[in-house]
Order: C-alpha cells, then sequence, then structure tokens
C-alpha cells in the first residue's frame, strides 16, 4: 500500500512535525514499504490471543502509598527553560 | 603494576589491584583519560569527556580507600555511559540536536547507584539519536567507529559504549536495549553486553524510547565485568513503575560452575541461512565447545520469532511517537523561534530531529492514528504474546537458547544507510528478546574466519534468570580463552 503526500502531510499535522516537500516525498516511500513489510503479521491468526500489554507478571510491580516527597525547586525545573518569566515557562502567544 | 599496563586488564583486576593499593584510582583514571585523549580522534566513542569531574572522583575514592571506607568493589573504577542517562550536572543529548546544552537537574537512578558503589563516570557516550538506530551513524554529533576496523560501524544504538570499553578507553559502561542495542554493538565490537530482564534496572532518569522494551544494561570486556556492573545497578527502584521488587541475586556467586549439566535450546528458525557463513560457523563451534563442556544441546521451535521485526517496528515506534512528544521547546532543549504556539513546535521539531526519529515518529503516529490502532499496534500487541508463548514452551525442555547476535560481522559505513528496513533487519535475532521481555547477552564466540571481525554469541534466558546467562556465558569465555584486543585503534 503507498501512503500519499497528503496522507503523509496529516500525519505531520498530528506529530506536529513541520516537514520540507522533500521530506513528504521521501518519507511517503519510506513509510509505505514498511507498512507493506509490517503488513506479513496480517498472515497470523490472532483472534483469542490477548495482547501483551504489560511485560512483567502481576504483583512484581505493586503499587506504592501516595507520599509527597522532595522534588525539583522552581529554580531547577526552570533551569533548562529556552524563555522564562518568573517561576513561568514562556512560550508565544497562544491566542491572538 | 603500572597505570598504562593496566588499561588492557579486566575491570575485575583492577577492582583488586585498587583494593590491594596497587594502583590508585586517580593514576588510572587519567591513564583512562591519556587512552581517550590519544584514541578518539579517530574513534569518537565519546560525546563529551569530564576531565575535572572524573579526577575529582577518582581522589575522593582514593581518600576513601586510605581510610578503608571503599563503598564497594567498584570504587574508583572509570567507567561511562551512554548519552541517554541523565547525569546532574552534566549535558545529556541522547544524540539528539533538539536537547543540545540540556543540563539534567537530576540524576539517573543507575548513575546514583553508581556513585553510591564508587564508580569514576569518565562522560557520555556516543549513539544513534534517542537510541534509534544499529549503527551509531543516527547520531547527531557525528559516528562512532569501530575499533576493529575505522570503516566499519560499531554497532548501535550503544556504539559508543561498545567501542569504548573494547578500545580500552575505560572499564565498563552502560547502555540500554530496546531492540539489541546492549548485544549487537557488543558482538560487532567484541565485547560483553548484557540486556538483563525487563524490569530488572530502573529506567528512572533514562530518556524513554520505547517505554514496554527499553532496558539498562552492562557492556564489559569479560562476564564477570558484566556480573559486577549489573550487580551495581539491579533492583526495585519505588521511581520507576516497571522495576521488579523480585530480590536481587549476586551475580557473581555460581559464575565459575561451567556448562556442565545445562540444557542449550537452538532454534531451528535462527539457523536458516539468516546468517553469513562466517558467523554460522562461529556460532556452531560455540554452540559444539557447550557439547564439550558437558551441555546438552535441544533442538526447539521459535515459529513467530521471524515476526518478531514486523511487531517490533510498529510496537517501538508506536511508543516513540508518544514518549518524544515532550520535545516541544516549551521546558527544556531547542526552541526555533516562532510567533505561534504551533509554529513553534513544529519547528522546533522540525530542526531539532534527525531522519530517522522524524521517520519512527511518522510511522508510530500513524499506527496509533484512528481507524489502524487495531491492524497495528494491538496487533503487534498480540504477535509479543505469541513471541514470548514460543519461548516459554522451549524453556519447558531447555534452560536457555542460543543463538547468533547479528547475521552479520561489523558492516561499512555508510551500507545500510540508504534503506531504513535494511538497517532494521540488523536486529533480526535481538528483537525477540525485547519483545517477550526475556534477558539476553551476547559473549564474544571469536573472530571471522576472513574478515577477522569479532563475532558474538547470544543466549536468552527465563525471566529474571541472568544468573544461568551470565554462568553459561562465562564457561564460554574460559573455553575461548582471554579476547584478543582490537588493533585498528592502535
Amino acid at each position: 500500500m503507498a501512503l500519499s503526500t497528503e496522507e503523509v502531510r496529516r500525519i505531520a499535522a498530528l506529530a506536529r512535525l513541520r516537514l520540507s516537500p522533500e521530506e513528504e516525498t521521501r518519507l511517503a516511500g519510506e513509510l509505505s514499504a514498511i507498512l507493506d513489510y509490517v503488513r506479513q503479521l496480517e498472515e497470523l491468526d490472532v483472534s483469542g490471543v490477548e495482547p501483551m500489554t504489560h511485560a512483567l507478571a502481576a504483583g512484581e510491580t505493586p503499587f506504592r502509598e501516595d507520599v509527597v516527597l522532595p522534588g525539583l525547586s522552581p529554580d531547577e525545573a526552570l533551569a533548562n527553560a529556552p524563555a522564562r518569566s518568573g517561576t513561568c515557562f514562556q512560550v508565544p502567544r497562544i491566542i491572538e | 603494576m603500572s597505570a598504562p599496563g593496566i588499561l588492557d586488564r579486566s575491570l575485575t583486576d583492577l577492582a583488586q589491584a585498587l583494593s590491594r593499593r596497587e594502583v590508585s584510582s586517580e593514576e588510572i583514571t587519567a591513564a583512562c583519560l591519556a587512552r581517550i585523549e590519544a584514541t578518539d580522534g579517530r574513534l569518537h566513542a565519546f560525546l563529551r569527556v569530564a576531565p575535572e569531574r572524573s579526577i575529582g572522583e577518582a581522589r575522593a575514592s582514593d581518600a576513601r580507600r586510605a581510610r578503608g571506607e571503599a563503598r564497594s568493589r567498584l570504587d574508583g573504577v572509570p567507567i561511562a555511559l551512554k548519552d541517554i542517562f541523565l547525569t546532574r550536572g552534566l549535558e545529556t543529548t541522547c544524540g539528539s540536536r533538539i536537547l543540545e546544552g540540556f543540563v539534567p537537574p537530576f540524576d539517573a537512578t543507575v548513575v546514583e547507584r553508581l556513585e553510591a558503589a564508587g564508580a569514576v563516570v569518565m562522560g557520555k557516550l556516543n549513539m544513534d539519536e534517542f537510541a534509534m538506530g544499529s549503527s551509531n551513524e543516527n547520531s547527531a554529533y557525528g559516528p562512532c567507529r569501530n575499533p576493529w576496523d575505522l570503516e566499519r560501524t560499531p554497532g548501535g544504538s550503544s556504539g559508543g559504549s561498545a567501542a569504548a570499553v573494547a578500545s580500552r578507553q575505560v572499564f565498563g559502561a552502560f547502555g540500554t536495549d530496546t531492540g539489541g542495542s546492549i548485544r549487537q554493538p557488543a558482538s560487532l565490537c567484541g565485547v560483553v553486553g548484557v540486556k538483563p530482564t525487563y524490569g530488572r534496572v530502573s529506567r528512572y532518569g533514562v530518556i524513554a524510547f520505547a517505554s514496554s522494551l527499553d532496558q539498562v544494561g552492562p557492556i564489559a570486556r569479560t562476564v564477570p565485568d558484566a556480573a559486577a556492573l549489573l550487580g551495581a545497578v539491579a533492583g526495585h527502584d519505588p521511581r520507576d513503575q516497571t522495576s521488579s521488587t523480585l530480590p536481587v541475586p549476586d551475580y557473581l556467586a555460581g559464575l565459575e560452575e561451567g556448562a556442565r549439566g545445562l540444557r542449550i535450546g537452538v532454534p531451528r528458525e535462527w539457523f536458516q541461512g539468516g546468517s553469513e557463513a562466517g558467523v554460522e560457523r562461529r556460532v556452531r563451534e560455540a554452540l559444539s565447545a557447550y557439547e564439550a563442556m558437558g551441555a546438552t544441546l535441544v533442538e526447539v521451535d521459535l515459529p513467530h520469532s521471524k515476526y518478531g521485526v514486523a511487531a517490533y517496528y510498529l510496537v517501538a515506534p508506536a511508543e516513540a511517537s508518544s514518549n518524544l512528544a515532550r520535545y516541544d521547546g516549551v521546558r527544556f532543549g531547542l526552541r526555533a523561534p516562532a510567533r505561534a504556539l504551533g509554529d513553534m513546535y513544529g519547528e522546533t521539531r522540525d530542526r531539532g530531529f534527525g531522519a530517522e526519529p522524524k521517520r519512527r515518529i511518522m510511522l508510530g503516529t500513524y499506527a496509533l492514528s484512528a481507524g489502524y490502532y487495531d491492524a497495528y499496534y494491538l496487533r503487534a500487541q498480540k504477535v509479543r504474546t505469541l513471541v514470548r508463548r514460543d519461548f516459554d514452551r522451549a524453556f519447558e525442555r531447555c534452560d536457555l537458547v542460543a543463538g547468533p547476535v547479528s547475521p552479520t560481522v561489523a558492516f561499512r559505513l555508510g551500507e545500510k544507510l540508504a534503506d531504513p528496513l535494511q538497517m532494521y533487519l540488523a536486529d533480526v535475532y535481538t528483537i525477540s528478546a525485547n519483545l517477550a521481555a526475556l534477558p539476553g547477552l551476547s559473549v564474544p564466540a571469536g573472530l571471522h574466519p576472513e574478515s577477522k571481525l569479532p563475532i558474538g554469541l547470544q543466549l536468552v534466558g527465563r525471566p529474571f534468570d541472568e544468573p544461568t546467562l551470565l554462568r553459561a556465558a562465562r564457561a564460554l569465555e574460559r573455553e575461548m580463552g582471554p579476547s584478543p584486543a582490537p588493533e585498528a585503534i592502535g
């Protein structure tokens, strides 16, 4: 199955990726080839098979008490911020 | 023992020399720094060396030893970390431009535990961007090279980790393995690499790629070295919801018990001509060596293993597309200038991510998007159940399974870059252990008869049965004798 560049553009929008027209064309080809390959899973009858939603057996990772523990200070949390305003992350305008 | 001479020795030997105070941590750390200085211009195993920090840690270790207060056998041992582990105050990029300049405000649990053990962290190692790749060529900072042949890949994604250990820059390293990223580079560089059972080592502070598959593990020059490193970091961490509460055994106990009595499963599907002849020959010789040591070979079937790569390339990108959503230019890392928030997201992610993360984000977003979830992600998760059942059935008749790690020896840089699918198939034998959440390792099985490049044997075991894997790997290591050092790097 070939993925169209329109479809690539739609997925890129969902993934918040801005792609160049060249990237869109290249990805349409590459993703089509990969999807053709993974489609071999359709040969398998998986009816009645439980999906492996947890890699560990139940009980190996018990719940813990919800207790307050020290975390990062606001300055530590903001130390890598590209832009900050006081104790907030600053971002471009959202509403015009 | 002189510091330069000891660079060729194992971590275990160094630990002993340190405890006898025949060498100081400062001497050996300085020797490692000199070795890195002399070799890394050609190798590029390190993204960042931390000379002051490591010398400071080494002096502190020597002071502890002088007071008789060594923290562990690893106290003062120089190691290094794949650049995927958060290190407080030391830049961590995960091989990506999008994290250039990111200085973590906290340490990964693995880093905390290594420091608590007294290990000296020499710096951060090269890797494929976000651990996506099998050749280290996807690093945004340029590829690492194989110390056996500088025109070839060290493997990936933990290529820098394997190359640094093989080339005697450090005595051990930590990597991560999502589809083979510890075992494959270990195999291609002729060192030992262990991917423990999913849940055995905390992933707190380890930059996430595919959360149901990622696992942390050591790379070292000998099996006892790897066992000691694994023991230092394994065990429950309340900060990682997927870390197991099962007790951690002493990985060094029983290591020398040999292979006698082991039942080694030989999966028919791993020996059907999928590997180059030299690889298959060395792997079969290793199996014969086990027989000669008193192990029994048992033919087993893993009928769903051939679907592993396909299932993996749905599950891993799907999880990656979610995990990599956090790189949006808001809280850390790169931010592209833009007037509106939506433009900032798009521009930041376009400039910050390389081709492979973009490809996987796109694939994963597609596989999870409305109307496709059942056909792709859910089906792939069901196939994982089938892959695991194959192993469970095999382990009714054997204690571990053995086969190749990589279908080829180290390939040339650039050889698979143009075709993503060919690169993905480099992991055909390693992916099953990740899908099934099982422990696996790579142990050197000799050199290719013609190219003289290293070949690893893969062992995969029952959940949390790392001791049996390590014991079997140690038996082969003893049988093979000391692994030769790579010569290309000098």
